[in-house]
């Protein structure tokens, strides 16, 4: 069958919940409760939950065969947990589980002998890099599921995604399970993308080196939410942790984009009192919000929140004054944690406050403006995120959906060709993100307005900025580089790619050549 | 008349650079296949730079081609590969006599002829950049009618004059002047030679500042982002702008009445006060309706 995009998704796939296709990114209304665990019962004969060995805690939560397990990702490519966890449930003989972390970094690449040896024979978890290229290769029986930040809190929520025992990575910790992210040596800032796990799996283990006095101050995952305590030498490798310094890119084409993006917020409207923004920590990005920033001082114009992943560039923009507020789901640097301990206006947020679409209303509803990068963008302004020219399933969704389907202004930015393969293509091989939820694309070439935003269209007119379409695009990228061939690809399906409310939007098709 | 605030050096051997060289807002490009190219690349930068020119379109970018010169061996084959795309000029390097120029024009006229260009069409961008090049500033700007600009280059030219180049730039005050003076006298552009530190901002800011008090019409620059700093100089102000459109305006209702003296702001407007006036409406990218 096909979706409202045309994408052609099986009736049913192996190992996944009945199939819903994508019908338009507000149109799903989703029925039934939410789901949640079986009520626990700790009386103050309890005095410790700490326990002497991960090894301990798996026996005493009963993990067996065919469970799912989460992890969260705070600790980005520093993470020790996910692979000791896994390697330890491995010599234990447990068998067939299904690995649900929030995301996977290449450090993570040794758990491939696991997924081959049949530890984990499913995944419902974004990726990147080397797991992303074995499930390329098909190793993995069941396809891997894919969902956005928001769309994950979703899953959870609703039960799509039962979890049975969620691993927590615990920078800080006391020994009744108090959590913060906040102090240690691992010490990652935000855990907004553990609060879901840790409220809705069955049972929770947090694993942490660094064990303060009972209780702890902050505190960010409560107690009430904690089974058992683990501690261990060290959960990860503070330099992984952080993306170093992130820095605004010194390359010209890079920057015109990024001053062209800037341009179309500024005649959009939305730059005034109580604007609010949301960057990645990418070099285009950075620079966009540096023109923004400029744009916000000349003018004296104080905007309300910046939101996201969080990095010193928006906090320096939050000491400046130049936001009321920052919400923070991930911290991307020190000076994002630092800041988020010491400054009571930059908050902690939960990913399903972030953007899950089905709860009372989460905060990328509010937002008015997001910069986003893009694999893959076509015609119609869908966009791919999650799979290479060579058909590799290796980049994870984080919030693009998310943020693209919230923001009143969704730009994404990317140079035409990254070397000879052209971003812009007649049909995205994967769609990540509808084209309905997308606003402009701009390249060095110009900007796209989304037709569907005929006055966006009208405002960048009247301010004389370089407009071009899609197809004008499409046809510098071919004169510059040839028609790329259609990829070649088998019917072999390794990955859903779900939209935020748990319908189909695509599927991925494991290429014919990896 | 043809804005030449800046014009960019690109390596003629940089594919991906020549193919994004036009969107940064540059006036106009300098496809190079002399200094920035080094001797085993000469061969495939020109079939490079021909296909580019086939190519791509460089948008309202003026394009041309720095050469090798002619006493390299190099030079007539880079016209012969270059002259049938039809750039808009040849920056030649190294000019120090009007024969220089002469030799050049034959050559590119045989290529024109044989292409069925129009005779003439092809522009000469001279760079001038020793002693002897700089004496004969005005001889060489007067050799051709296709000669457009004359160029300063610092680098060689500080070299030829047994100097170095300073900060504060004295060693290149006589070669300014002798330069901006001969193109006023022969009617072409005065080109200024390029600021050699693109971190250095301020630097750019001031230099330009002052080549454009000494009647240069334009610099060539290095990196897309000295482009803006550069226009931004060249850019009149409001003021400017609005005393140029009033003798425009005045001009204009003094001829549909009949009248020969018009004065603006107690002055009298004559031809060189008018001239002015364009040229600032041009370079502020005002339409005046008229050439």
């Amino acid at each position: 069958m096909k979706n409202s995009l045309g994408r052609e998704i099986p009736e049913s796939i192996k190992g996944y919940k009945p199939v819903v296709p994508f019908r338009g990114a507000f149109n799903y209304t989703p029925e039934g409760k939410y789901h949640t665990r079986k009520i626990d019962a700790t009386y103050p004969t309890k005095q410790t939950k700490v326990m002497n060995s991960i090894e301990d805690a798996i026996r005493e939560v009963e993990l067996t065969d065919g469970m799912t397990v989460s992890f969260h990702h705070h600790l980005r490519n520093g993470d020790y947990v996910v692979n000791t966890v896994i390697s330890t449930l491995s010599k234990m003989g447990i068998k067939d589980l299904k690995l649900a972390s929030t995301a996977l970094f290449p450090i993570h690449r040794d758990i491939i002998p696991f997924i081959k040896d049949g530890t984990i024979t499913r995944i419902e978890s974004s990726l990147n890099g080397p797991v992303g290229r074995l499930i390329t290769e098909g190793f993995l029986e069941y396809p891997i599921v894919l969902r956005s930040h928001g769309g994950r809190a979703r899953a959870i929520y609703s039960g799509d995604l039962e979890i049975d025992v969620a691993f927590i990575a615990a920078p800080s910790a006391d020994i009744y399970g108090n959590i913060s992210g906040l102090y240690g040596p691992s010490a990652c800032g935000s855990l907004g993308y553990a609060f879901s796990d840790a409220r809705h799996a069955k049972k929770v283990i947090a694993i942490t080196d660094t064990l303060l006095e009972y209780p702890i101050s902050p505190i960010s995952i409560p107690q009430t939410e904690v089974d058992i305590m683990v501690k261990v030498d060290q959960i990860g490798d503070p330099k992984g942790i952080v993306s170093g310094t992130t820095r605004i890119t010194k390359d010209p084409t890079r920057l015109k984009i990024a001053e062209m993006a800037a341009e179309l917020i500024k005649v959009s409207g939305l730059l005034k009192d109580g604007f609010s923004f949301q960057t990645g920590a990418g070099g285009i990005s950075l620079a966009v919000a540096k023109f923004v920033r400029d744009t916000l001082r000349e003018k004296k114009i104080k905007g309300s929140f910046g939101l996201g992943g969080i990095t010193g560039y928006f906090v320096d923009m939050l000491k400046e004054g130049l936001f009321r507020t920052l919400l923070d789901v991930q911290c991307f640097d020190l000076e994002a944690v630092k800041s988020l301990r010491e400054n009571a206006a930059h908050q902690e947020i939960s990913a399903d406050f972030y953007a899950n679409p089905h709860n009372k209303g989460c905060i990328v509803n509010m937002l008015d403006t997001v910069i986003l990068g893009a694999t893959e963008i076509d015609l119609d302004f869908n966009v791919n995120v999650n799979t290479e020219f060579d058909g590799a399933l290796v980049h994870g969704i984080g919030g693009h959906q998310d943020t693209a389907a919230g923001a009143k202004l969704t730009i994404v930015v990317s140079p035409l060709l990254r070397g000879r393969i052209p971003t812009v293509a007649e049909r995205v091989l994967t769609v990540t993100t509808p084209g309905e939820t997308i606003d402009a694309f701009v390249s060095e070439y110009g900007i796209a307005v989304n037709p569907r935003r005929e006055e966006l269209i009208q405002r960048a007119k009247e301010a004389n900025l370089p407009l071009i379409t899609m197809e004008e695009l499409l046809n510098i990228a071919n004169k510059l580089v040839g028609k790329p061939d259609p990829l070649p690809l088998t019917n072999k399906i390794i990955g859903i790619i779900e939209y935020r409310d748990g319908t189909v939007i695509d599927v991925v098709r494991a290429p014919e050549k990896v | 008349m043809k804005l030449r605030r800046t014009m960019m050096y690109i390596p003629g051997n940089s594919p991906a650079m020549i193919q994004r060289s036009f969107i940064y807002g540059a006036d106009g490009l300098i496809l190079d296949l002399e200094d920035s190219v080094p001797m085993e690349e000469k061969d495939s930068a020109r079939i490079l730079v021909r296909n580019m020119l086939r190519e791509i379109d460089f948008g309202s970018c003026e394009v041309t081609v720095r050469i090798n010169h002619l006493s390299t061996g190099y030079g007539e084959k880079d016209l012969e590969y270059i002259i049938p795309e039809r750039p808009d000029g040849i920056r030649y390097p190294k000019c120090e006599t009007a024969e220089d120029i002469t030799e050049m024009d034959k050559f590119i006229t045989k290529i024109e002829e044989s292409n069925g260009i129009p005779i003439g069409s092809i522009k000469i961008f001279a760079i001038l950049e020793t002693a002897k090049g700089v004496f004969n500033a005005y001889e060489i700007a007067s050799s051709s009618p296709r000669i457009t600009a004359l160029v300063f280059g610092a680098e060689d030219f500080t070299a030829s004059m047994h100097t170095n180049r300073s900060k504060t730039g004295e060693e290149l005050l006589f070669a300014r002047h002798r330069i901006v003076l001969a193109a006023r006298v022969a009617g072409v552009d005065a080109l200024d030679t390029v600021f050699g530190d693109i971190n250095d901002t301020e630097g750019l800011k001031k230099e330009t500042e002052f080549i454009k008090q000494l009647g240069f019409d334009g610099k060539s620059v290095i990196h897309p982002r000295q482009i803006e700093i550069v226009h931004s100089v060249f850019t009149p102000s409001q003021s400017e702008v609005e005393k140029a459109l009033r003798i425009v305006e005045a001009i204009k209702k003094a001829k549909e009445r009949g009248t020969g003296v018009v004065a603006v702001d107690g002055r009298m407007v004559d031809a060189p006060v008018l001239a002015r006036a364009k040229r600032i409406l041009l370079l502020a990218g005002v339409n005046t309706d008229e050439e």
